[in-house]
C-alpha cells in the first residue's frame, strides 16, 4: 500500500468521508459509556462531594485543548518543511475544535474552582497558560483569515503554531514549576491517585472526546479541501457525484 | 447506580449549578459545532453546483451568457 498516495486532497477527501461516521459511532459509544460510568456509577468524593464529577468533562476537554495543539503544530511543521498542501488543510481544520476544547477547559475549570477554591478565576500559572493556549488558537485563526493569499496565510499560521508549542509544556508542568493553586496532576503514565471508577469514566470522556475531534476536524479538512481546489476536476467530480445522492 | 432519587441526582450535592453549568456549555457546543458544519458544508455545496453549472451553460453557449465585457 503506498501510504504517499493519501498525502493528495484527492485521495484523502473520500476515505476520510468513509472514516468520519466511524469515528462519530466511537465518540458516541465512549461519550454514553464515560458519563454513565462518571455520573450514575462512580461514588462521590469524600473532600469534594459530588462537585468532582466536573472532572469528566473539564480533564477531558484540558487534554483535548493540549492534544489537538500539539497535532496542529505538527501538520503545520510539516507543511512548512515539505510543502505538502494536505498538511496546511489539516492544521487549518484543527483550530477551532482546539479553541473550542481550550474554551470548555476554562469554562468548567472555572465553574469547579468557585466551589473549591472560592474563585471563579486566579492568575495562576496553570489558568494563565491555558489562557494564552486559548488565544494562541485565536491568534492563529485571526492570522490566517487576515492573509488573503491562502500559501501565504498557511506559512504565517504554521510559524505561529510552531512559536506556540512552547507553551504546551508550561501549561504541563506548570503544577510542578510554580507552587499554584491548581491541583496536580491524578493522573500519569506510573500511576493514579484517582478510584478505579473514577478514573475509568475519566478516560472513557476522555476517548469520546479523541474521536469526536477526529470526526470533526476530518469533517471540516474535508470542507477546506473542495473549497481551495474547486477549480480541479476531482472537485466538481465529487461535488457533481454526491449531488446525485449520498454524503 | 450511585444516586438514590432523581433529586439526589441533579442536586449533586449542592454543586447542581457548577456541574450542571460545566455540562450544558459544554453538550451545547459539542453539538453545535459539527450541525454548523455540516450546514456550512451543504451550502458550500450547493453554491458550488451552481458555479459548476453556470461554467458549463457558458461554455456552451459563450455569446449568449456571456460576461458584460464580453458582449459585442
Amino acid at each position: 500500500m503506498n501510504w504517499y498516495r493519501f498525502a493528495s486532497p484527492q485521495a484523502f477527501y473520500p476515505l476520510a468521508g468513509r472514516m468520519i461516521p466511524w469515528f462519530w459511532a466511537l465518540a458516541a459509544i465512549f461519550g454514553i459509556a464515560g458519563l454513565v460510568v462518571g455520573f450514575l456509577v462512580a461514588p462521590g468524593d469524600a473532600r469534594q462531594g459530588e462537585g468532582y464529577r466536573i472532572i469528566f468533562l473539564h480533564v477531558p476537554a484540558s487534554w483535548m485543548s493540549m492534544f489537538i495543539y500539539l497535532v496542529m503544530a505538527f501538520w503545520a511543521g510539516l507543511g512548512l518543511i515539505f510543502n505538502f498542501r494536505l498538511s496546511h488543510m489539516m492544521a487549518r481544520a484543527l483550530a477551532p475544535t482546539g479553541a473550542m476544547f481550550a474554551f470548555l477547559s476554562l469554562w468548567t475549570g472555572s465553574l469547579w474552582g468557585k466551589p473549591m477554591w472560592g474563585t471563579w478565576w486566579a492568575w495562576d500559572a496553570r489558568l494563565t497558560s491555558e489562557l494564552i493556549l486559548l488565544f494562541l488558537y485565536v491568534g492563529f485563526i485571526a492570522l490566517q483569515a487576515a492573509i488573503d493569499d491562502p500559501r501565504r496565510a498557511d506559512r504565517a499560521g504554521a510559524i505561529l503554531a510552531l512559536v506556540g508549542v512552547v507553551n504546551i509544556p508550561i501549561i504541563y508542568f506548570s503544577v510542578k514549576w510554580w507552587n499554584t493553586l491548581h491541583q496536580g496532576s491524578s493522573v500519569n503514565l506510573a500511576k493514579s491517585s484517582m478510584a478505579a471508577t473514577m478514573l475509568c469514566g475519566m478516560l472513557l470522556c476522555a476517548l469520546a472526546c479523541w474521536m469526536y475531534a477526529i470526526a470533526v476536524s476530518l469533517a471540516r479538512a474535508r470542507r477546506i479541501m473542495i473549497e481551495r481546489e474547486k477549480d480541479t476536476l476531482w472537485v466538481r467530480e465529487e461535488v457533481m457525484k454526491e449531488a446525485k445522492g449520498g454524503m | 447506580m450511585y444516586w438514590n432519587s432523581l433529586s439526589d441526582f441533579f442536586a449533586m450535592g449542592d454543586h447542581g449549578l457548577y456541574v450542571w453549568g460545566s455540562f450544558a456549555v459544554m453538550a451545547a457546543l459539542m453539538i453545535l459545532e459539527p450541525v454548523l458544519l455540516a450546514r456550512g458544508r451543504k451550502k458550500l455545496l450547493e453554491r458550488l453546483r451552481r458555479q459548476y453549472r453556470a461554467e458549463a451553460i457558458e461554455r456552451e453557449s459563450p455569446r449568449r451568457a456571456g460576461t458584460p465585457e464580453a458582449r459585442p
